[in-house]
């Protein structure tokens, strides 16, 4: 920065090696780059794709009755020379086709600020390893514009404004086969001046490194790009090459004369890919990481403008957190005494009940046992004067009889 | 996936150097030793200048200080379009005194305030584009040519550093010794950093891969290097 030395070597010493050395460890870890596109069903997106990469990713066409835009992400490993790629397609399937589009553009939000948020949480992390971490934020956004020729949808307008400041946004003019040559350059500009005039930031081929600055600015004038995907082969002189055939013609992909297909091709793989890589880290990334660190209450300066030391902060956040967890235990067990308290209440309550229900069971009882009792009293004097009355009675029988007999005797005695 | 043509991946790469030529290097070198050893004179070998902190301010008398200092030195030096910000930070002190005892604290504090500062950097919200990296990339320890074993203070040293930075060890001054000596007095420097588990670079652990492992091992046998240092040029046949 200030005053650093400019010494001079007087021989090779070497660490000219150390761009190769540090371009040597990414491609042997291999590299992300994922790319986002937003268009309505049938536009042409997953055709595109395969054409760009010259591959046929596995997918099958979606149907036309979602009923929410969702997000489809598929990874896959593409190998050429040395370089390894993760390429990671995400797809909004759905995209236009409901009644009501109004919510249409928070799926894509939200799955940007998804990704954002998992690389947040690893790079906070204390045992962390960004080293080898899968990066699936976005790097390119193909926003897919319907080629009707007048100008931009209100959907495309509003979606594109909610992605700018998250996403590098590359508009394309898809189908672009179905415009003719001279309603195509009032349509780019319509689009261009529509976009200016909205305040819609799309991504900036960058113009600062003599390497590319020239065809990076050449390249900007044809924006948005008009492209035509095919992976069908057509014989054009005595070679096959990539187009749409029609029963008037042939629209060959790789002809500049024919679409900006190439341009395109150019553009996002062959001259910017890095770039595009390094302007979501160092701008979106960090945009959504200031934010966030925000929102969650963390400041660089305090309300006096003295730094804050992080130290401090997390100590006031974690006291602060502490505190919570404090309050809310003692809540608790508040709670859980106040409900013991009333448990007991109602236990003794029934306890109470019951005694007394036993008292007046047992007085009860007593009452009838006596009742009882008196009875069996009765009845038994009532017996006992029974058998009085029965041994008076027999007595006085016995005794009649023996009178009797005696009378009898004595009548025998007397006829005799 | 298999790709039926031509894609232009590969073309990234060569962004991606662009890129890093166009930010520059930034190397951080510490080197400890006794004085005498000759360690400044072999960083101003290895960088081919007067990267040395004793070059940078000629004429001083060197007295040893009292306590270990620190003394970082840093030149911007370009080779073939690269950039390198190199910084040189010496240790003057260290193994000086009569009582050595925890001379490397200082050495330790300094390793670790720089990664403190990095860290600092690094949480705040706010975040600078390129953060100005100040850590210790590699110290290289000058080991006496004593021909016997590593020293107390040697294994001592590297035994702590080995765990906050890499420690490259070196025998320097290794023209005072025989082949056979150099071979032997290798061999036992092996042994002890083995016994006391001193990892130093390429520590074992960071292996990414077979290739790699393959690669560190052959210049793991080779440790810790023998080395001359010369800064002045002679006529050679």
């Amino acid at each position: 920065s200030d005053d650093l030395r400019n010494l001079s070597l007087s021989g090779h010493v070497g660490f000219d090696s150390l761009p190769d050395q540090l371009v040597n460890k990414s491609t042997s870890q291999g590299f992300c780059f994922n790319i986002l596109c937003v268009g309505e069903t049938g536009i042409g997106k997953s055709t595109l794709m395969d054409t760009l990469f010259n591959t046929k990713f596995e997918s099958e066409p979606a149907t036309h009755n979602e009923p929410g835009v969702r997000l489809k992400a598929r990874s896959y490993e593409l190998q050429e020379s040395n370089v390894r790629l993760k390429l990671t397609i995400v797809d909004t399937v759905g995209f236009g086709d409901q009644i009501n589009k109004d919510d249409s553009y928070k799926p894509i939000v939200e799955y940007i600020d998804a990704q954002f948020e998992a690389y947040l949480q690893e790079e906070l992390k204390i045992k962390r390893s960004l080293f080898n971490y899968h990066d699936t934020r976005i790097h390119a956004c193909l926003y897919f514009i319907a080629p009707t020729g007048h100008s931009l949808k209100s959907l495309d307008l509003v979606t594109m404004k909610k992605l700018d400041s998250k996403v590098n946004i590359i508009p394309i003019i898809a189908k672009a086969d179905t415009i003719a040559k001279n309603e195509l350059h009032k349509f780019k500009s319509k689009i261009m001046s529509e976009l200016v005039s909205n305040g819609v930031q799309i991504y900036q081929f960058p113009t600062d490194e003599e390497t590319v600055a020239e065809i990076n600015a050449t390249m900007s004038v044809h924006l948005p790009f008009a492209v035509v995907g095919s992976t069908e082969e057509v014989k054009i002189g005595n070679k096959m090459a990539k187009a749409r055939q029609y029963p008037w013609g042939v629209v060959q992909v790789e002809n500049e004369n024919h679409c900006d297909f190439v341009k395109l091709r150019e553009m996002l793989i062959r001259v910017n890919m890095e770039d595009l890589r390094e302007q979501t880290h160092t701008r979106h990334y960090e945009l959504y990481r200031r934010c966030k660190l925000e929102e969650m209450g963390f400041k660089d300066t305090d309300p006096d403008s003295k730094p804050f030391s992080l130290q401090e902060t997390y100590e006031a956040k974690r006291n602060e957190f502490l505190g919570e967890l404090q309050k809310k235990e003692d809540e608790m067990r508040q709670m859980f005494v106040m409900r013991v308290k009333e448990k007991e209440a109602e236990l003794k309550e029934a306890e109470k009940d019951l005694h007394e229900k036993f008292d007046h069971l047992k007085r009860t009882h007593q009452e009838e046992k006596k009742k009882v009792e008196d009875k069996k009293k009765e009845l038994e004097e009532e017996l006992n004067n029974f058998q009085k009355k029965k041994a008076a009675a027999q007595l006085l029988q016995s005794q009649a009889q023996q009178a009797g007999s005696q009378q009898t005797k004595k009548d025998k005695d007397k006829k005799k | 996936c298999q790709l039926f043509g031509y894609v232009g991946i590969e073309a990234v790469l060569d962004q991606m150097k662009i890129k890093t030529m166009k930010t520059g290097f930034e190397f951080n070198i510490m080197v400890v030793g006794q004085s005498g050893l000759g360690k400044s004179t072999m960083v101003n070998t290895l960088f081919k200048s007067k990267v040395s902190r004793k070059a940078s301010q000629p004429g001083q008398e060197e007295r040893i200080p009292k306590t270990v200092q620190l003394q970082s030195v840093t030149h911007v030096i370009e080779e073939k379009g690269v950039k390198m910000k190199l910084t040189v930070t010496d240790t003057p002190g260290f193994g000086d005194q009569i009582n050595n005892e925890n001379c490397w604290d200082p050495i330790i504090k300094y390793i670790n305030e720089q990664y403190e500062r990095y860290l600092r950097e690094e949480i705040v919200i706010t975040r600078k584009r390129k953060i100005p990296d100040t850590r210790v990339h590699g110290c290289v320890y000058f080991v006496p040519p004593t021909g016997h074993w590593l020293r107390p203070l040697d294994l001592e040293f590297m035994r702590r550093l080995s765990r906050i930075v890499n420690v490259v060890p070196v025998i320097a001054k290794a023209d005072t010794l025989t082949l056979e000596e150099r071979a032997e007095f290798k061999q036992r420097i092996q042994e002890d950093l083995k016994t006391h588990a001193i990892s130093v670079y390429p520590q074992e652990d960071f292996d990414q891969d077979l290739d790699d492992r393959a690669l560190n091992d052959r210049i793991r046998e080779k440790i810790p290097f023998a080395v001359v240092g010369a800064d002045q040029e002679h006529q050679v046949n």
